[in-house]
């Protein structure tokens, strides 16, 4: 019945389309071509204004409709320096192309509707006009330079790998201040988190207190070790398998992202983070995110929009603000299920993340599932690795520790504001003794963890660092 | 510039040349005699190009409704499709409560499927391949293509590949659903996805015919245009239609191979076993025993072409508007000489900027500086056409017939959508650009959209040519603005989608909290996208009323136009012009000389002309 009716409303549409343009070409016959030509011009040229008014008004407050629904341009912060770098070029280019979108689209419409076609008119022989021509070609090379030159400066910096003098690290120093974090300077330390896309989810992996992301073999996976994860490496050993990405606030994050089967896309929109995750060639991603999930909601939740029940169907849900979470997509076509390839990213501080880290690093694989059986390759020397590596680390903190405050306190002699610095070296001490503690804690608990294992012996083996993947 | 459009020619010369023995046949010629030879076997260009452009309608129709069905459940996933089960079968599933959804891996296939239909059938085989083999031979004053066979096949190649890509719609797996650009491994896997099975066999050899085509119907393109022009069309005395088809076939015939030889061995990587692109995989609960490929490399291999053919589908395009765009503002095109310079510079620069899609796939971020640099300087050679396009109104005395119309817009939507290329050929703001709808508003604007514009135009604007009769004006401006403010009210918002991060190709906004802001942006545009649609059936009715009953061209130059195929007869036989081919004295844009409305291009030049033109040059 409803196809009938379909098909019958088509046909009628048919017959009523051609009826309209008869009905006009009779009349152009009876009036004379010619006029009834003109005459039509006439409107046309009218209604090209008309458009152009439309078109240019409509496209401004669009923009300003969808202000806030955009990234960076209203209550939606960008949450990395790098997505600000990104955001300035993206405005200057907004700026030039703005320029050229209006006063073309002016010229356009204007000289069509103001050279139509007249009684009596005859069109001006203009074949070229050399001055012009250079102009208009010098114009846009110097406007494209500019925009090249900014950008590759951007995309550099936005895509450099960390540096050599820069540590793999999994707990992070407490003593940054506020303004290094909301800048994104770092220590130079950076935390390595793994990303592996699969058909369809993310799986994260946390390197574990070491600070270093074991070896995979894909031939490995099985329905239990979904990475394959490779734990004749020692670098497995404290490897944690996340549900949602935890990062510390202003910390440099690398992330490796890598894919077991066919190819996705490491996508964090807020950060402007995004890169392919291809099978069998690791790529990565630096970022600092510089805002924590719970200042970005504060930040949400003075802006109307957002404060409404997150759940429309549901007054009595939280507020759109309080649910907001950073979202980790996936951006590269990779089967039916590609549009929900989501993870929670958690930004915290960094006292947070730290404790987070010791409550969860028992919760690595080998330590639940391996350790003891007949697979535990670590039998005779597990123990004193895993304490070795994290005392080791606690070291190398420590020293590194030593050098910073070394290199603040001269800065600061060097500004010489007395009032800061006594109030900034007050602040670094106690946090000192908070890392210290940490570690110290950290050490216990995993002694904890292996002791209640039950491994009692072991004769301990390096753990070459310089077999990270990268 | 003066040199090319004044010279005179020796006319005995002329005389001689243009006799070349054909002699007009009162019943046809002797290849069509009959039915069969005459409308489907035909090797007449002007048949062949109905051909492509009727067959480019058919898939236009098919590849808009199947972005219409994806729309709808985009735009309102909640509501029932039950009532497309009777064509979609098992991929409308039912909820209890008979509710009706489309299938996930469906829709991946309809997106798959549009793209591929609108980018390889309607926009270069329906566009391209309809205006140069209709307009090659009548503006060069060729009597045919070099080879007429060749340029059957070529019809008939794409023909068949457009049957097997129709039959692939029915196989039980479903069509090919990896997205038109076929990356492996997903497309390579028939584990990953099911449409990755037959489907994406059958893919792979349709589009390996349509090649054949598109290099049958290239190389006699460039062989025409290099041999069969007439006494006196020296390359710079050419339409710019021309210098674009003849640029377009060039960039076909030095891409397209590029792509089969990638998808064939994706084909060895389906079925022999190798790993041109395969690395590490686990799927299926199975690892795959090959290693050593890389994804990559096939990448490279699809965006060498991939790139070019953008501009494959542009080229022609912009070479209609400028043609139609001079001869209805009665003005010479502006800069005739950097129009051509530009066309050859942005298909020079075509080949080198490939790697701007794969800014963020994993390549070195090293190289993707010298592809931003590549890239942003093809915006100059673009702008250049903008400018002059714009500079062709000033001081016209301009027409407003549908095919004006039509290609005032594609400027518009070729500047609208170009400056956002100048967006995300920066590799930096590709990083949250690449591959979310500001790359979908970006590339249907000024691609998708504008290309339509260009091949409207020429349709309007050459129909009388086609079929000796007018297509109805007042439809056709109907059609025009509906088209015009249906396209933006359509791709405009997915900007802003893009800009807040929301990626393309996902079956749901619901699914994220960043996207669920833009259901409501999604009714509008599906609701916009069906209006649009609905004026294109205005096109269609339009086209196929016009061929029968359309008002009858009575003169054989209707618009007083300057160039050849308005010295045929209206209704053409095969050979184009009975007795002697016309001879051509100047370039083809003299349109407001010496206060004369048009000066044909068969016209002699004067003395004075020839002196006053000599005098100019020094
Ligand atoms: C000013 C000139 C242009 C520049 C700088 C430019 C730049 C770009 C860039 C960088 C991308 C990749 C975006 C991404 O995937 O992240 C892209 C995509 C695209 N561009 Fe352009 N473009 C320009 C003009 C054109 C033209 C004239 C056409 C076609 C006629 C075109 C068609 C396309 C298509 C089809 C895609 C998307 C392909 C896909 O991923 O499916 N572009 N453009
Ligand atoms: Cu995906
Ligand atoms: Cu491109």
């Amino acid at each position: 019945m409803m196809y009938i009716l379909g098909f019958l409303i088509a046909v009628l549409l048919v017959v009523v389309f051609v009826q309209i343009g008869k009905i006009n070409e009779i009349v152009a016959r009876l009036r004379g071509q010619e006029v009834a030509d003109r005459d039509g011009d006439e409107i046309s040229a009218k209604l090209m204004v008309v458009f152009m008014v439309l078109f240019l008004v409509g496209s401004t407050a669009s923009a300003i409709f969808y202000k806030d629904s955009m990234l960076g341009y209203g209550p939606l912060e960008l949450a990395t320096p790098h997505a600000l770098a990104i955001q300035g070029l993206i405005n200057t280019t907004i700026f030039f192309t703005g320029i050229v979108f209006i006063v073309t689209h002016i010229a356009l419409f204007l000289f069509a509707y103001k050279y139509r076609r007249k009684e009596g008119r005859v069109a001006k022989f203009i074949d070229d006009n050399h001055t012009l021509e250079i102009i208009w070609t010098a114009i846009p090379a110097v406007v494209m330079a500019i925009l090249v030159t900014m950008g590759l400066y951007v995309w550099n910096n936005t895509m450099a790998d960390v540096g050599e003098e820069e540590k793999p690290i999994a707990f992070v120093s407490t003593d940054m201040s506020e303004e290094d974090i909301k800048e994104g300077v770092g220590d130079n330390t950076y935390l390595e988190i793994e990303a592996t896309g699969m058909q369809f989810a993310w799986i994260l992996r946390h390197p574990g207190p070491d600070g270093l992301i074991g070896e995979k073999n894909y031939k490995m996976i099985d329905a239990e070790n979904q990475l394959g994860q490779d734990f004749s490496d020692a670098k497995n050993i404290d490897d944690i398998i996340l549900d949602e990405l935890v990062l510390p606030v202003g910390q440099k994050v690398r992330v490796r992202i890598t894919s077991r089967d066919v190819l996705h896309n490491f996508a964090i929109p807020h950060f402007f983070v995004k890169m392919d995750a291809v099978p069998g060639m690791p790529t990565y991603f630096v970022f600092t995110p510089t805002i924590t999930t719970e200042q970005y909601r504060e930040n949400l939740s003075s802006h109307p929009d957002w404060q409404v029940p997150a759940d429309a169907t549901d007054p009595d849900s939280k507020m759109r603000w309080e649910e907001f979470n950073y979202e980790l997509a996936c951006a590269e076509l990779c089967g039916r299920s590609h549009y929900s390839m989501r993870k929670i990213v958690k930004v915290v501080s960094r006292e947070e993340y730290n404790q987070w880290l010791k409550d969860n690093m028992d919760k690595s694989y080998y330590l639940n599932n391996i350790r003891g059986t007949e697979d535990d390759q670590f039998i005779e020397y597990g123990k004193l690795t895993i304490e070795e590596k994290i005392e080791e680390y606690a070291k190398e903190k420590e020293a590194a520790e030593k050098t910073e405050e070394a290199s603040d306190t001269s800065s600061d002699e060097e500004t010489g504001d007395a009032d800061t610095s006594s109030t900034d070296e007050g602040e670094d001490a106690s946090s000192t003794t908070n890392t210290g503690d940490v570690i110290d804690e950290v050490i216990e608990d995993v002694n904890n963890a292996i002791e209640g294992s039950g491994v009692t012996e072991g004769t301990g083996t390096e753990v070459p660092v310089d077999t990270i993947n990268r | 510039m003066a040199d090319n459009k004044g010279l005179l020619v020796d006319e005995q010369e002329f005389a001689d040349y243009l006799d070349d023995g054909f002699h007009d046949h009162h019943h046809g010629d002797k290849y069509q005699t009959n039915f069969i030879t005459h409308y489907i076997f035909s090797q007449d260009h002007k048949m062949i190009a109905k051909q492509f452009l009727i067959t480019g309608i058919f898939w236009g129709i098919m590849g808009g409704l199947m972005s219409l069905v994806f729309r709808l459940q985009l735009g309102f996933p909640e509501a029932d499709m039950a009532w497309l089960k009777p064509i979609l079968g098992k991929w409308i599933t039912l909820t209890d409560t008979g509710v009706g959804s489309l299938d996930p891996q469906f829709y991946y296939a309809l997106v798959t499927m549009h793209g591929t239909v609108l980018v390889f059938f309607v926009l270069t085989a329906g566009l391209s391949g309809t205006f140069s083999n209709l307009l090659i031979p009548l503006q060069l004053g060729a009597r045919d293509m070099a080879s007429p066979l060749l340029n059957m096949m070529s019809y008939w190649f794409f023909f068949l590949s457009g049957m097997i890509m129709f039959f692939s719609l029915f196989l039980n797996t479903g069509p090919f659903s990896g997205g038109w650009t076929a990356y492996p491994p997903l497309s390579a896997l028939p584990q990953a996805s099911s449409g990755s099975a037959g489907g994406m066999t059958m893919w792979t050899l349709s589009l390996v015919f349509f090649v054949v085509s598109v290099l049958l119907g290239g190389i006699n393109y460039i062989t025409t245009v290099l041999n069969l022009r007439t006494k006196g069309m020296s390359l710079w005395r050419m339409p710019l239609t021309i210098w674009a088809f003849f640029v377009t076939a060039i960039l076909g015939l030095l891409s397209f191979p590029v792509l089969v030889s990638g998808l064939l061995l994706v084909l060895c990587d389906r079925g022999l076993g190798t790993s041109f692109y395969l690395n590490e995989i686990y799927v299926g609960g199975q690892a795959l025993e090959q290693v050593g490929g890389s994804p990559i490399l096939y990448q490279h291999l699809f965006w060498f072409l991939g790139h070019p053919e953008v501009y494959i589908i542009i080229l022609p395009a912009m070479g209609l508007v400028s043609e139609v765009m001079s001869v209805n503002a009665r003005k010479p095109i502006f800069g005739y000489k950097a129009m051509v310079y530009s066309i050859m510079a942005i298909g020079f620069l075509s080949f080198i900027v490939w790697a701007h899609h794969m800014f963020m796939s994993g390549v070195n971020p090293f190289i993707s500086n010298i592809f931003v640099i590549f890239t942003l300087i093809i915006a100059v050679p673009s702008a250049v056409k903008v400018f002059n396009w714009i500079t062709t109104l000033y001081e016209g005395n301009i027409r407003f017939t549908p095919g004006m119309m039509f290609a005032i817009g594609f400027v518009s939507l070729f500047i609208s959508g170009g400056l956002t290329g100048i967006f995300l050929g920066n590799s930096s703001i590709d990083v949250p650009m690449h591959d979310t709808y500001f790359v979908v508003a970006h590339f249907h604007i000024v691609m998708g959209v504008a290309a339509f514009f260009g091949m409207f135009a020429g349709v309007y604007h050459w129909f009388p040519k086609m079929y000796g009769r007018f297509m109805n004006d007042t439809l056709g401006k109907l059609h025009f603005w509906g088209t015009m403010a249906g396209a933006y009210l359509v791709f405009w918002p997915m900007h802003y989608i893009g800009m807040a991060g929301v990626p393309r190709r996902y079956y749901s906004f619901t699914t994220f909290d960043f996207s669920a802001p833009f259901v409501g942006t999604n009714q509008f545009i599906t609701i916009a996208a069906i209006i649009t649609f609905g004026f294109q059936i205005i096109f269609i009715v339009n086209f196929f009323y016009s061929i029968f009953k359309g008002r009858k061209v009575t003169e054989k130059n209707p618009y007083k136009a300057t160039t050849l195929e308005w010295t045929t007869p209206i209704n053409a036989g095969h050979g184009n012009w009975p007795g002697h081919l016309p001879a051509v004295h100047r370039w083809a844009y003299d349109y407001g000389k010496d206060g004369r409305d048009f000066i044909p291009q068969i016209e002699p030049v004067t003395e004075a002309e020839k002196e006053r033109d000599l005098a100019r040059v020094h």
